[in-house]
């Protein structure tokens, strides 16, 4: 067990080093800004938001604010339902301070 | 080995982004926030910077990652009674016209052109003024535990400041239920508005300055600081989510992305503070905010690197801190229920 605690921490440093190697991988940053969405190479619902963004930014910030509000209800609820399966008690904590 | 099903095309910014990046910054971002009772803004950002999200992109991102992030948290830390909506809404008053009022501050300074300095050097003011108001209350409520004085069923406190200051009795008089308070609304609507215009000056969120106010100023439990702040932070979030999306800086995919992660980090972090004690929770804090002072003392000398390390690592370390909390808790829980369950 304590091995393989070791070698699973020794494998979360090492993921820990090449990720920043992998990030970088994808380019110098970018230095200037496209203030219009590439639509070029986005298909279907990518591709609605992207010329959403075009042509009424408005009706974007309103989906934008919806969409957020779903998911993060969406994905709220459903790891709740996942959690409550863990056998805690999720339900109550006591309040001690010091 | 080819590996571009790792880089993901981001439609606005126009750029290519290593996406499980998103999911680790949204997962450790998850996992502080819902211990904190904060947005993590000072992570998100420079994290989405580093992954190559232009700035302006990643402010406006990082702010919608950050409205429903702290949704997800907000579910949990209700069900555990530790959001005390009335103070909420009451708050909401006193930090939305704060907000407002410190962002026409700002204007003016700008008008005056001295506005970068002055902002970070305030900020690192605030900041190192909350940290040793942290430490110091820490050390004070060692001092009394070792004496023997104990503060009410809270146990034993630092600083009780809020006591002298539920004694102003200027109506309406309110009573907060979850939080356990008795005072005047102005009380937390002052506090808010205070807060608020310093969020607004300073370009932050706010979570910073309002979790350490709800406890020091309006004495909540540390507990409840942390839900109700993490409900502010949702609704001033969702707020400026709009607002980014209007100017245009916004990356909705990426926002969905790193959300995927956070789901999970803000389950670890929010279940953690069920297994802390508020001090644990607190100190934590103070090193987190002593961490991003020093982080923004080494952006203002032009350290970009060294600053950027010293968040991430930050952010590694407390994640980590915070899910051993979480892990040693809940299996320790879960031994004594299959032991009482035994002896039935």
């Amino acid at each position: 067990m304590k091995r393989m605690i070791h070698r699973l921490s020794g494998m979360c440093a090492a993921a820990w080093l090449l990720l920043p190697s992998l990030a970088m991988a994808a380019g110098d940053k970018a230095t200037n800004i496209v203030v219009v969405a590439d639509t070029r190479r986005v298909e279907g619902i990518m591709r609605y938001f992207s010329d959403l963004y075009n042509t009424n930014i408005w009706l974007f910030a309103v989906w934008t604010v919806l969409l957020t509000v779903v998911m993060g209800c969406t994905l709220g609820f459903m790891m709740d339902f996942i959690m409550e399966r863990t056998g805690l008690d999720l339900k109550s904590r006591k309040i001690v301070e010091h | 080995m080819d590996a571009s099903w790792l880089y993901m095309f981001m439609p606005i910014a126009g750029v290519n982004i290593f996406w499980p990046g998103l999911v680790l910054i949204g997962f450790s971002v998850g996992v502080i926030g819902g211990f904190f009772g904060m947005g993590g803004a000072w992570m998100v950002t420079p994290g989405l910077n580093i992954l190559g999200f232009p700035m302006a992109f990643a402010i406006g991102t990082d702010i919608a990652h950050i409205a429903g992030k702290s949704m997800i948290s907000t579910i949990r830390h209700s069900k555990f009674g530790n959001v005390d909506y009335k103070l909420g809404v009451v708050m909401l008053v006193g930090t939305m016209a704060g907000i407002e009022l410190g962002a026409q501050l700002i204007m003016w300074l700008e008008r005056l052109g001295m506005v970068g300095n002055v902002v970070r050097w305030v900020y690192v003011g605030f900041l190192a003024l909350i940290a040793l108001m942290v430490f110091s209350d820490y050390a004070k409520a060692r001092q009394k535990k070792a004496m023997g004085l104990v503060d009410g069923d809270k146990g034993t406190e630092g600083f009780t400041w809020y006591k002298t200051l539920h004694k102003i009795k200027i109506p309406p008089m309110m009573h907060f239920k979850a939080a356990g308070i008795y005072c005047s609304a102005w009380l937390p609507i002052s506090v808010s508005f205070i807060t608020g215009i310093l969020a607004g000056f300073l370009g932050i969120g706010g979570g910073l300055l309002r979790m350490p106010a709800l406890i020091y100023f309006i004495g909540a439990p540390t507990h409840i600081a942390v839900g109700t702040d993490l409900f502010e932070v949702m609704i001033s979030g969702l707020y400026g989510a709009f607002t980014y999306t209007l100017k245009g800086r916004i990356e909705l995919v990426a926002v969905f992305v790193m959300l995927t992660g956070a789901a999970i980090g803000a389950q670890i972090g929010t279940v953690a503070t069920k297994y802390a004690k508020g001090y644990g929770i607190r100190i934590a804090f103070g090193v987190a905010v002593l961490c991003c002072m020093v982080s923004i003392i080494l952006k203002q000398f032009k350290y970009e690197t060294p600053a950027a390390v010293l968040i991430l690592g930050t952010i590694g370390v407390i994640c980590l801190y915070i899910m051993g909390i979480m892990f040693k808790g809940a299996a320790q829980e879960l031994r004594d229920k299959k032991a009482r369950e035994q002896a039935l």
